[in-house]
């Protein structure tokens, strides 16, 4: 059991101190009692990352957190392998602000890319002086000692000095030697291996503490109860309605939010359906079904380019033949199966929050902004939630229950209802792309442009809900996350122009979801490309070896290889779409992702039935290089996720709403894709051990759009142009094409 | 008025004091009786994460009252290994490593226990058609199609509820 007095001695005097993680909970909330001012969280310190206790038991502390992705395994391996012990000695410790450095957000698959070096740095830092203070404890030259799972002898089995022996019980005292020799990939035993993933043996029994599952002692329960009409105004409350729920403790109200607490979940449900209160109308939302002219008359604030190539305006004027084509990506929620959740506190005026927020650090900035403390005075702790895919609502959920905790003294958990989770989560934008491509007189590209309508906005946070509702200091900007990346494209044309058109707003609160923009962007460009394509005559593949960027040749392996794995027919393009009720084709789409990291290529085979315009995606060949690969099963787990994730996005998901609120409040108004509809995927992992990594967790997303739409044009002669490629839209089209054959 | 109720659940008989003894099994599980395998996705009966079995079929917990379940039997994620012995199922999804956040993965397990006892030799179709109606939003499918099947596969020849 979890020796809680000596761990408190350990923070207390400023030494390392070890933490199981499945107690982690326990011993969080006890340092939160007692303070840890004394332990680093220092970026450029090695004790800011690394704890060796007595007996050589390893602690990392890990500013990235794990989402579900498996980074906590690949991180260990990392540390593992720079400091030479067993994988079995490491504990890591996540995202809490008093306890891990500031690494940022965990977003946009860098959490190995750069916090996993940051981690290897301050490991081979702390190998190295320990390896030099054991030479002079052993009298023999640094070159002359090797370390075994954490033993530095001259040999292994020889007599030497642990790390454990050489720490002593104290802190490192090391700044992180950014410069440091790291292991050469030749001697890698820890990264390149599909280490089995530690969060998933407590996962299959119910052992593994969710934020979800996690309380403190006196915690009570809340619910929110948001504004039916989104930008309403509470007018009144009966507290009366629900005096006679047993176990209710208050109804909350601040300016427009609006919550109950009780001493169970049931009494704060049960006051949720049963509270009478009145406010007023509200119908500040655009028409759905007139969506797109909305966002095309939204104000540009700024017209920003992200690649220019030529005078594509030009080129555009004098082509022989243009083609023009407009995309659009509908407004997507996170849905996360398990509702956000968060636990506060308020103890001596020092707020501690419990939370699966991707960034704790940036939360506990937030918070101290909305509740006028300075950021010392609150500590936010991690505890893994269900899938965390971008900034869903766990923050919005943390500042509720700071919110409920401060007005009710005690500790406050706040669990979102479904309802809560789809309605009133950060939304992924609508996206409005405009494409048009200048031909010469042989049908040979000439000029690219692309223009693409998305939100202006200030990197960094989301304001939050609870502070917007009662009026509490946030804000007053919005953060749709990175929506440019993707927008430049990885090949060469003589004229190329992209554009983002970004808009001064957008009708939901924005943020990022997996592969925030980059879906969009990517949707739209390798559709297009398979446009031109047609227009050559020449096949999708071969349009692509023949114009990516010749000095590109890790983005060209990845095409051939995946020309290989898929059995690739070049040839005529596009070929005669089938007339049968069932027709098949196949689609490709390739992306160097941000144009500097991951390359991924992608081959879609699918089925579309004519008659009812249902798309079946029946298998996806994948070639994916991102460098260094830390765990390669861990890292096609992704692949695997990206592709089913993002078909649903495809094929399935689109918010709906009418002018008040959101509308899909659950799984039967919000589908997303099932077993039934689930694709054989086949990867092919492209490794380079001596690269750096490139990062894994939303790269393949952002090709599965354009491979699936491209697969229907080849297997019917429509392009679908509108994600999702709704059987409604599927009909359409066919329809279209019958009448007019364009 | 809160009353007491007698349930057995992973094979032992417990008590629970409830207010409403319309409250869903699931929060009894949960709050008062500390079972954190069934979890909390939706309410409404749509995702499947609150599954448990009852007399061995699979239920949706969040839907249930907690006192429509006295007398029958309730089993959670927590009952379905024997001792250390972990279900075929449990070790399939971590031989397989079929998880990603694993939230729905109480469901997934749970469903395919209940569908492994009525069907020891499903199909790869009849793996899909049971575990339909359970979401997951992190695409682990192709996972756990393949964990169920090797938890059939390994259970053949041998006895497990």
């Amino acid at each position: 059991m979890f020796d809680i007095s000596s761990s408190r001695r350990g923070f207390l005097k400023g030494g390392a101190v070890v933490v199981g993680f499945s107690l982690l909970p326990q011993a969080a909330q006890l340092l939160a009692q007692t303070g840890t001012q004394e332990k680093s969280v220092n970026l450029d310190q090695v004790d800011g990352f690394l704890a060796i206790d007595k007996t050589g038991q390893v602690t990392v502390f890990s500013g990235k957190v794990d989402l579900g992705t498996g980074v906590e395994t690949a991180l260990a391996q990392m540390a593992a392998e720079e400091l030479d012990v067993a994988i079995e000695r490491i504990t890591i410790i996540q995202g809490d602000t008093a306890l891990t450095p500031d690494q940022g957000t965990t977003y946009g698959s860098m959490s190995i890319t750069n916090g996993g070096l940051q981690i290897r740095q301050a490991a081979a830092t702390a190998r190295q002086a320990l390896i030099a203070k054991a030479a002079v404890r052993l009298k023999v030259g640094i070159d002359h000692l090797q370390v075994t799972n954490g033993v530095i002898s001259t040999a292994p089995g020889a007599p030497g000095l642990s790390y454990g022996e050489l720490v002593g019980g104290d802190q490192l005292n090391l700044p992180i030697a950014t410069n440091v020799v790291l292991k050469d990939a030749m001697q890698y035993r820890s990264i390149g291996k599909s280490a089995a993933r530690r969060d998933i043996p407590p996962k299959v029994t119910g052992d593994f503490t969710y934020m979800q599952d996690f309380k403190v002692p006196e915690m009570l329960h809340a619910r929110v109860i948001r504004p039916p009409a989104m930008g309403a105004t509470l007018i009144s409350v009966d507290e009366a309605s629900v005096k006679d729920i047993p176990g209710l403790l208050k109804v909350v109200r601040e300016g427009n939010f609006l919550a109950v607490v009780g001493k169970t979940e049931w009494s704060a449900i049960q006051a949720t359906k049963t509270l009478s209160a009145s406010w007023t109308n509200w119908t500040g939302l655009p028409e759905q079904e007139k969506l797109w002219e909305h966002v095309r008359a939204t104000p540009v604030t700024n017209t920003e380019v992200s690649s220019k190539l030529g005078d594509t305006g030009a080129a555009l004027r004098s082509a022989h033949r243009t083609l023009k084509s407009t995309y659009d990506f509908a407004i997507h929620t996170h849905g996360s199966i398990g509702p956000s959740c968060a636990i506060a506190q308020f103890k001596d005026g020092d707020l501690t929050c419990w939370t699966a927020s991707q960034g704790t650090h940036a939360l506990r900035r937030q918070l101290a902004v909305m509740f006028k403390l300075d950021p010392k005075n609150v500590r936010a702790i991690y505890l893994e939630g269900a899938g965390c895919y971008g900034r869903n609502g766990h923050e919005d959920a943390a500042a509720d229950a700071a919110l409920l905790a401060k007005i009710m003294n005690k500790p406050v958990r706040v669990q979102w209802m479904r309802a809560d989770e789809h309605g009133w989560d950060p939304k992924g934008p609508p996206t409005l792309i405009d494409m048009q491509a200048g031909f010469d007189a042989d049908n040979h590209l000439t000029a690219w442009q692309s223009d693409f309508f998305v939100p202006d906005g200030k990197p960094g946070t989301v304001a939050l809900i609870a502070a917007d509702l009662s009026d509490m200091p946030h804000e007053d900007f919005i953060s749709p996350g990175g929506v440019m990346g993707n927008s430049g494209i990885p090949y060469r044309f003589a004229n190329i122009l992209t554009q983002g058109h970004r808009l001064a707003n957008t009708p939901f609160r924005p943020a990022w979801i997996r592969s925030p923009g980059r879906m969009q962007n990517t949707f739209a460009n390798e559709s297009f490309l398979d446009e031109i394509a047609a227009v050559e005559g020449i096949d999708p593949m071969t349009i692509r070896l023949k114009s990516i960027d010749p000095t590109d040749l890790r983005g060209a392996e990845v095409l051939q290889r995946l020309a290989t794995i898929s059995k690739w027919q070049a040839g005529a393009y596009p070929r005669p779409a089938g007339t049968d009720e069932t027709v098949r084709g196949r689609g490709l789409a390739y992306v160097k992702y941000d144009l500097s990291k991951t390359y991924v290529a992608m081959v879609a085979d699918v089925e579309v039935n004519r008659k009812t315009g249902k798309i079946l995606a029946r298998k996806f060949y994948v070639t994916h290089d991102c460098g260094l690969v830390i765990n390669p099963d861990g890292t096609r787990n992704q692949i695997e996720g990206c592709i089913v994730q993002t078909l649903s996005r495809t094929l399935r998901e689109e918010l709906k709403f009418d002018q008040s609120t959101v509308t899909s409040r659950d799984w039967a108004s919000y589908p997303i894709l099932t077993f039934p509809e689930v694709p054989e995927i086949e990867i092919e992992l492209i490794e380079r051990p001596t690269e750096p990594p490139l990062g894994v967790g939303e790269i393949a997303a952002a090709v599965v759009c354009a491979a699936v739409g491209n697969a229907v044009f080849d297997a019917t002669g429509v392009r679908l142009r509108s994600i999702p490629f709704t059987e409604a839209k599927v009909l359409a089209a066919l329809g279209h094409t019958a009448s007019t054959s364009v | 008025m809160s009353q007491s109720l007698s349930l057995v659940v992973n094979q032992k008989t417990v008590t629970v004091e409830v207010d409403d003894p319309n409250m869903p099994l699931l929060y009894a599980l949960r709050d008062e009786l500390g079972f954190h395998g069934p979890k909390f996705g939706c309410g409404l009966g749509q995702c499947g994460a609150c599954t448990v079995l009852l007399n061995g079929e699979a239920l949706r917990s969040c839907l249930m009252p907690v006192s429509a379940v006295v007398g029958s039997s309730v089993t959670t994620l927590e009952g379905l290994a024997e001792g250390d012995a972990l279900h075929p199922l449990q070790q399939a999804f971590i031989d397989e490593q079929a998880v990603q956040c694993g939230y729905c993965i109480n469901g997934m397990i749970i469903q395919s226990a209940a569908l492994l006892r009525r069907n020891p030799t499903p199909s790869d179709e009849q793996i899909r058609q049971e575990l339909a109606n359970n979401l997951c939003k992190c695409g682990t499918h192709v996972r756990i199609l393949r964990a169920v099947k090797r938890a059939s596969e390994s259970m053949q020849g041998g006895q497990h509820v």
